[in-house]
């Protein structure tokens, strides 16, 4: 019989050589004339081990990494086939401390299972959600999703079933489900692991969508800087197509679901909802007033639920397993888990799903093990590029909506970006400036010219020009695009930017500080 | 190295014709038409806006809405560097001046021998790996100077 062996095809992994590393298994395996199958799954998010390999023995999954295609002859030497010793041997990948502290729901088959096929997918628990969904009346799949406690994994955070609920009250000759994957958030790649390493799973939560508002369209958008996650989901759609799992008549149930793929096409702004429909309507992806909201008026002016694809990734376990058991995980108003994202300048880089309430500083000492350069940390981003910066002294908040909100920064998609003392945070309030202004989709004033006015008034502060008065005026911009702007773009950037003013002065103060030292 | 074909305007006919009937289909064409020609000719967009029916100004604002598509073709390679903030808590600044110089050309810009474009991007989905950078459409990750002068060598050849 023939050894599976695992060879991630996730981008980060291909990134630092896992197709060389495919080739040169393939390569050694004919020399040798050994037998093994070997399987590109996804990634299990340990980044810092990619390329990982793994090798299905007896005693269970083993892995090695980091292997470059240079250490495989060696690994044959020392029969990895067979879970041979090597300095590369990570032991059983599931008792690796970082995984095994995890609780993994929505990433409980990524890594795992070959994500093209059906039948894996389906031995580790897939369509499981979508069967009992088939056997339900809409009503009842929504209010599951409800009760699950469930929000929006894309940023907002808005109840999930809350929103499918308008949906399915709208009567309307077509109705569509639209998913998320812009993933534009500096520091996430959990959307972009998902449709590599789990497609199907995305597939199932959108066609379950379908089922409980009466859609039988789906889009899904996809940020143009992820050929790799396009091209994986180009075949997993094929795949389930055939299977019957996609188009007329599902499962020969009667009911229809059919999905179409577009690419976005480089806007960070394409990610905010309303601007996703415009440029999936084929138009400059302007921001739309609202109301009308999508659930009732949304693409092509038809009632649209839109969510991101870990919300619709989630949706299949909650409707397997049931609400209460997602409910369990959690607490307060945050209920099951979030798939964390540590990025930057962190030793172990990767991604950590945990029920909410995990501490940033769990997270960055337990899981990342402090800072790559191996200096202090210093500062850390959550929530992508319109999340504050928050201090050390902050680590011990916790990850869940409401303790963010109430320290004036967000959880987000649940980037976690980390950096150390080389950090310069008026720098990065100054990027944060930068940025809105490239991004802007140029609807508001506050947005489209503040921005470009926060970077010089910022450059100013630095140069030591006026500062007193410059610093209010950062200030005061910072306030009319909280208030003036139609969408958390404008609205948010004030966070970034004030959480650096407010939590690191002294880098607002370079001139003086030089001064004071000199 | 990037396959482009010279613009050819019957070409573009085709690639329109072909997806004029998509739901949205200015995008897919656009995204056609600068996968063929490595860019979006000015010609392209009276035709766009024929077999859609739609006016020049509104396929032009979408053109010109998308950091995306470029309005003159690219160098030889197009080399996206992430600039986002995952990345520069890996010290992208300092690499993408690293970057500018071996290159001989600024963010933006194309090298005089038409060798590289260099485009800014943020995030790449890479920000467990820091500092990421895309050539060809191929992803790396942990880019160091070094590593890049190695790849710019075996891509583009000389020093
Ligand atoms: C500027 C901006 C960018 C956004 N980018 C994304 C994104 O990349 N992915 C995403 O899912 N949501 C993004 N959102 C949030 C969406 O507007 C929307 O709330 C989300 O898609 C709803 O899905 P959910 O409820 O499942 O999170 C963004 C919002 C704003 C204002
Ligand atoms: S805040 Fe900025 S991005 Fe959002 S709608 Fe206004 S101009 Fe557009
Ligand atoms: S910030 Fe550079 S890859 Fe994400």
């Amino acid at each position: 019989m023939s050894v599976r062996v695992f060879v991630p095809i996730d981008a980060s992994a291909l990134s630092v050589g896992a197709e060389e590393v495919a080739a040169a298994i393939t390569r050694e395996t004919a020399r040798r004339g050994a037998k093994i199958a070997l399987v590109r799954n996804g990634s299990r998010g340990l980044f810092w081990l990619e390329p990982m390999v793994e090798v299905e023995t007896k005693a269970g999954r083993i892995a090695y990494g980091p292997v470059s295609a240079d250490d495989v002859a060696g690994l044959f030497d020392a029969d990895f086939l067979a879970g041979g010793k090597h300095k590369l041997c990570l032991g059983p990948t599931e008792e690796i401390p970082y995984l095994k502290r995890q609780e993994r729901l929505t990433f409980a088959r990524c890594g795992i299972i070959d994500p093209l096929s059906i039948e894996d997918y389906r031995a580790h628990g897939g369509f499981a959600g979508l069967e009992k969904a088939l056997a339900m009346a809409p009503k009842e799949i929504v209010e599951t999703v409800v009760e699950s406690g469930l929000r929006g994994r894309g940023g907002a955070g808005f109840p999930t079933g809350i929103k499918w609920r308008t949906a399915l009250a709208a009567t309307a000759d077509q109705k569509y489900i639209v998913c998320n994957a812009d993933e534009g958030d500096s520091g996430t790649y959990a959307d972009r692991m998902i449709m590599e390493g789990d497609p199907f799973m995305l597939i199932e939560g959108m066609a379950i969508a379908g089922f409980a508002v009466g859609a039988t369209e789906g889009y899904l958008y996809i940020r143009s800087e992820y050929p790799h996650a396009f091209a994986q989901m180009e075949r997993a759609v094929k795949v389930a197509r055939d299977a019957g799992y996609l188009g007329s008549n599902i499962r020969g149930n009667g009911r229809s679901f059919e999905l179409h793929l577009r690419l976005g096409a480089g806007a960070y702004i394409c990610g905010e909802e309303t601007s996703l429909l415009e440029s999936l309507e084929g138009k400059r992806g302007e921001v739309r007033f609202k109301p009308p909201l999508p659930a009732i008026e949304g693409l092509f002016g038809k009632p649209t639920v839109i969510n991101n694809v870990v919300s619709l990734a989630s949706v299949p376990i909650i409707l397997d397993k049931g609400a209460g058991f997602y409910r369990d995980f959690g607490m307060g108003r945050s209920r099951g888990t979030l798939p964390i994202q540590l990025a930057g300048n962190v030793k172990r880089a990767g991604l950590v799903e945990k029920a909410f309430g995990v501490t940033l500083r769990e997270l960055i000492e337990d899981f990342g093990g402090g800072t790559a350069t191996g200096r202090p940390v210093r500062a850390v981003q959550v929530g992508g590029p319109l999340g504050a910066y928050f201090p050390t002294s902050m680590l011990d908040l916790s990850m869940d909506y409401e303790a963010f909100a109430a320290n004036n920064g967000m959880v987000g998609h649940g980037g976690v970006v980390v950096f150390d003392d080389t950090a310069d945070l008026a720098k990065q309030a100054r990027f944060a400036m930068e940025f809105c202004a490239i991004e802007s989709c140029g609807k508001c004033t506050p947005c489209r010219l503040g921005s470009t006015r926060g970077v010089e008034v910022i450059d100013r502060i630095v140069a030591d020009e006026d500062r007193a008065a410059n610093i209010e005026l950062l200030g005061d911009l910072c306030a009319t695009m909280t208030d003036g702007s139609l969408c958390a773009l404008g609205g948010l950037t004030p966070y970034p930017v004030m959480s650096a003013l407010t939590h690191f002065p002294e880098d607002f103060d370079r001139p003086r500080k030089r001064a004071a030292a000199e | 190295m990037q396959n482009h074909t010279p613009w050819q305007p019957e070409i573009a006919k085709a690639l329109i014709a072909e997806r004029r009937a998509l739901p949205g289909a200015v995008i897919p064409i656009l995204h056609a038409l600068q996968d063929r020609f490595g860019y979006v000719d000015k010609e392209a967009v009276p035709m766009i806006a024929e077999a859609l029916n739609l006016t020049r100004a509104e396929v032009h604002g979408v053109v010109t809405f998308y950091h995306d598509f470029r309005g003159a073709p690219p160098g030889r390679h197009v080399v996206k560097v992430c600039r986002a903030e995952s990345c520069q808590s890996m010290g992208c600044d300092s690499l993408i001046a690293h970057i500018e110089k071996k290159v001989g050309a600024s963010l933006k810009h194309t090298a005089g021998d038409g060798s590289v474009t260099l485009e800014p991007v943020y995030c790449l989905g890479n920000c467990a790996l820091s500092p990421a950078l895309m050539w060809n459409g191929d992803l790396y990750g942990k880019m160091t100077p070094q590593k890049f002068d190695r790849l710019h060598k075996a891509k583009v050849g000389g020093s």
